[in-house]
């Protein structure tokens, strides 16, 4: 919708001057087949459809599979790959230089719900705007194969055993901890997770995507929501989502009335949820609840917008932090003058 | 500050008992009674007559209803260290009554709350009892304020028994309640109550009293841990994020306190600045980490626990070259230890933090003074090296009050290192071949060049990491990559030995024996120094103020037979430090450690010593 048309043997270049190459990383090392390709890919498209300036975007992981992927996609964006759990600290303190960047985060369920479930949930309750995936397959990849703390109760893994204990729900836990936007796709599902991406990166606030990513290699059985085919058969979308830009509203003429809920975001731009075979508000609380928990319970793999919230104060509101890109301050901006320590010290007892 | 006679203890003969201007007094209250309000009281009306005083607070970790003391030590000679003898005591509290006695000077006096019951006591001891409860009933006060309102009795009691200048409590307790005209009055009243009825009802049996000099003009009254916010905020602080804990939060405190009054727009009211109360250490650091990298001048303060947990961070910001400042207020460890007594017992765990090979540059102040230079030095030094710095202070350091200096505004321009915006970057790129690495050593001084995020400018990414990495920050596990840059982050910090503050120096006696210390032992070290000059003992005496060494430092150990490394720890962490790096001189060092988590004495500091050298001869 946004690209310009192409011209046959070129690459067609986007609103802000950019080819989609000028998005892209470097090539991949993670296994053929691996979900978090698929979704590097759409983090690509959705930057490139959103005529995104790479050097507007800042983009953060921890440690483990998903974390090596923000080097797949956005070479020309800033990143730091920071510790095991500890990405939501790191890419906190970081948005604070300059409050206009794009702050993407890619996590795993290794990452996040386990040893940064805190880090995860005081991120969310901070309300940074901030995309925050996390690449969900139920396993340790990087370490070959342990049951992570998404995997199901009484999933068998070759080395492990019996996985013993019942499953941290990612999006329950970003709900209960007060996500101003809460999202769920599967990564065989590149559309929805494109449109999800999209309206992340529009919204001004904490989004939270568990993105069902199989692992290929470990994890890939069956029978278990994080496979491919048992994802795929499982999928129950909530609604088909379309990510509408701003100067693009013409489009949702395109939706038969009565049939669509529209989210409008920060900076205009709207989200447009068709209804599938019953009725979801994702602006109530109280029913993303009782849709996971009725989704846990059958164990059916619900994708869509769960929640969203897009008028919860950011923490650069609670910070009343200057417009101004807070590193791009002179050192007279940031020293109090001379005059100011002798009054101080006039105040000292 | 080296010229303050007040604040150096220059120039000070012997220890005779002087009932003027020359005593301690301690107070022996109840854990959250309010008595901080009337110790502080007292301690800033002596200042404010002119008469060196320093204070000391053994608290427990507790809120309410444990034992609690306050030492003020007026000393006319300067001195500030904490003394091992209480001439006065001020007993509010049955549960410590024996204790209180036993530490009480025989020839001492004793204020008392006449509710309390005595145990037996020197007959030598001059007693005063008080009648606290009864005259705290008088005031009509409502019952939750009695407590408060009786420890300002004693204050009226004490000035009128020491001469106290009453003038001077109000300006103190003016000061305290920051121009609340009630609250002010009130507490007036019950202090001018109370001070008339000792005139009334006590006779002066004691020779203790004070009288006014003019030995604290200029002078002011800081706590360490503010002294280091101001500091910071002087040296253009712009992220701190933090987590509670005990010697530390009043650093971040005071940075919530004084940043709204220097740091926001005038134009828009908007701040430029942010101060966030982490989840915990391990996200304090990581907030820290992320603003450093992302160009804003960046600390967090925390204490021995709150290190540990960050060491990984740690590790990561030293590796990715990110500058960061971390105040650490020691307290006394291992474990939770004793989390309200002090220790400089986080020197070699600051030296080695972190797994593999790293280093960082340490700075250690010794004075309220110090704090504030070390506040706004320590971002310089860590933009410019790009590395982390930890700031070793402690409990002593930053929660006691303590004389100072007025604050000195910085005397260097910022300094933000090697930093390339947009433009800068352009050039760059034009004068070096086309090219600029993140970690690429261009001028062989070890620094690479920075870019921040932000920075518009097509090339000026990179993605920064604690994975190994090449000179363009491109991930690496290449053997000769990996090894080259490790060194190269080694020979930069190596460059910074002699850039760090020096140490300060007290060589005028040309003895062959040395005494070396750090930080908070400075104050009893200094009296040390005179008691075993009165004995006939002359030494010399380095006091480091960073780590790694200078120069100097080396040539102290080389041009001394023998050299005390006194410091308030049981390993002799600074005695290890200094072996390690300059072993050449490591068997002159002797160590002379002590921790029972109360700050050092000079008399157990000049005893240790003076009993060695007798040894020696």
């Amino acid at each position: 919708m946004s690209e310009s048309p192409a011209v046959p043997g070129k690459q067609a270049i986007n609103d802000v001057g950019m080819l989609r190459s000028d998005y892209k990383g470097a090539p991949s090392t993670l296994c053929q087949g691996c979900g978090h390709n698929s979704i590097a890919a759409q983090i690509v498209a959705a930057c490139y459809e959103m005529n995104l300036i790479p050097e507007k975007v800042i983009k953060f992981s921890g440690i483990g599979c998903s974390s090596k992927s923000p080097f797949y996609f956005l070479s020309r964006s800033f990143g730091f790959n920071g510790l095991h759990g500890r990405m939501p600290s790191l890419a906190l303190g970081a948005a604070f230089g300059d409050t206009t960047m794009r702050v993407i985060g890619v996590s795993g369920d290794g990452d996040s719900a386990s040893i940064g479930m805190g880090q995860f949930k005081h991120l969310v309750r901070r309300n940074l705007p901030m995309t925050y995936i996390i690449e969900n397959n139920g396993v340790y990849g990087l370490t070959k194969g342990q049951f992570s703390a998404t995997a199901e109760k009484d999933l068998f893994l070759k080395r492990q055993g019996t996985n013993p204990y019942l499953p941290i729900d990612i999006c329950m836990e970003a709900l209960v901890a007060n996500a101003s936007f809460v999202g769920r796709s599967f990564a065989g599902d590149p559309k929805q997770v494109k449109e999800l991406i999209k309206s992340a990166l529009s919204h001004r606030g904490i989004a939270i995507l568990d993105i069902i990513s199989p692992c290929v290699t470990f994890h890939n059985q069956g029978g278990s929501v994080h496979s491919y085919v048992t994802g795929k058969e499982m999928e129950q979308p909530l609604h088909d989502i379309s990510y509408v830009p701003k100067r693009d509203e013409i489009m949702i003429g395109d939706f038969e009335e009565g049939t669509t809920q529209e989210v409008e975001l920060f900076d205009g731009s709207k989200i447009v949820l068709k209804k599938l075979e019953s009725e979801y508000n994702p602006r109530d609380r109280w029913q993303a609840m009782h849709m996971l928990e009725e989704a846990h319970r059958n164990n059916w793999l619900v994708t869509g917008l769960i929640y969203v919230d897009p008028d919860q104060p950011t923490i650069y509101d609670i910070y009343n932090i200057s417009g101004t890109a807070l590193n791009r301050l002179p050192p007279e901006k940031i020293r109090p003058p001379r005059s100011e320590l002798d009054r101080l010290n006039l105040t000292m007892f | 500050m080296q010229s303050n006679p007040i604040l150096s203890g220059v120039g000070l003969k012997g220890y005779p008992e002087d009932p003027v201007n020359d005593f301690s007094i301690t107070f022996s209250t109840v854990n959250g009674s309010g008595s901080a309000t009337a110790n502080t009281t007292i301690l800033r009306a002596l200042f404010k007559m002119g008469i060196p005083v320093s204070g000391k607070n053994i608290f427990p970790s507790n809120i309410q209803g444990l034992p609690t003391w306050y030492t003020i030590r007026i000393s006319k000679k300067g001195y500030t260290a904490r003394i091992e003898r209480d001439d006065i005591v001020v007993a509010m509290n049955q549960a410590s009554i024996e204790d209180d006695i036993r530490y009480l000077n025989p020839k001492g006096v004793l204020f008392y709350s006449d509710d309390i019951a005595l145990p037996p006591f020197p007959g030598t001891v001059v007693t005063y009892p008080m009648p606290i409860k009864s005259m705290a009933k008088e005031t009509e006060a409502p019952a939750g304020l009695r407590d408060y309102i009786s420890n300002m009795i004693y204050v009226g009691i004490l000035a009128k028994m020491l001469d106290i200048q009453m003038a001077k409590i109000r300006l103190a307790v003016e000061y305290h309640f920051q121009g609340k005209e009630k609250a002010i009055q009130s507490n007036m009243e019950i202090i001018q109550n109370a001070f008339v009825w000792a005139e009334k009802n006590l006779e002066k049996k004691d020779p203790f009293r004070v009288e006014p000099m003019d030995l604290t003009n200029k002078l002011i009254m800081s706590d360490g841990n503010t002294a280091a916010a101001l500091g910071a905020i002087f040296g253009g602080v712009q992220f701190s994020a933090w987590y509670p804990i005990t010697p530390a939060s009043t650093l971040a405190e005071s940075l919530n306190e004084y940043l709204p009054q220097y740091r926001k727009e005038p134009e828009t009211g908007k701040a430029t600045y942010v101060v966030v109360q982490a989840e915990d250490e391990l996200a304090a650091i990581g907030m820290t980490i992320g603003a450093g990298w992302a160009g804003l001048r960046s600390m967090t303060s925390t204490s021995g626990p709150g290190l540990s947990l960050m060491a990984e961070y740690m590790g990561l910001a030293y590796y990715a070259e990110v500058p960061v400042v971390v105040w650490d207020v020691q307290r006394v460890g291992p474990s939770t230890g004793l989390p309200t007594r002090t220790a400089q017992g986080d020197l070699t765990f600051s030296y080695f933090l972190g797994h593999g090979d790293t280093q960082y540059l340490i700075l250690i102040p010794g004075s309220v003074d110090e704090c504030f230079e070390f506040g706004w030095k320590a971002f310089d030094i860590a933009e410019r090296y790009q590395t982390p710095v930890i700031v070793l202070s402690d409990l002593d350091l930053g929660m006691n009050q303590w004389m100072a200096g007025q604050f000195v505004y910085p005397n260097k321009p910022i300094d933000r290192g090697k930093v390339l915006w947009e433009e800068d970057l352009k050039e760059h790129i034009t004068k070096h071949d086309g090219k600029w690495g993140r970690y690429l050593d261009i001028d062989g001084d070890g620094i690479p060049y920075r870019t921040i995020p932000g920075n518009q400018h097509p090339l000026s990414a990179y993605f920064a990491r604690g994975t190994g990495h090449d000179d363009f920050g491109q991930y690496s596990e290449d053997a000769k990559v990996w090894e080259e840059g490790l060194n190269r982050i080694s020979s930069k910090l190596e460059k910074a030995r002699e850039y760090l503050p020096k140490p300060e120096m007290n060589r005028t006696s040309a003895s062959a024996i040395g005494i070396l210390s750090s930080g908070s032992a400075h104050p009893a070290v200094k009296e040390a120094i005179d008691i075993l000059k009165s004995d006939g003992i002359s030494t010399d005496y380095m006091r480091v103020r960073a780590i790694p060494f200078s120069n100097e430092v080396r040539k102290f150990l080389h041009d001394h037979d023998r050299v005390y490394v006194v410091e308030l720890n049981r390993d002799g962490q600074l005695h290890q430090i200094l072996s390690l790096e300059i072993p050449a001189e490591a068997q002159k060092l002797i160590k002379t450690t002590h921790i029972d988590g109360l700050p050092l004495t000079a008399k157990w500091i000049s005893g240790k010593i003076r009993s060695n050298e007798e040894t020696i001869k």
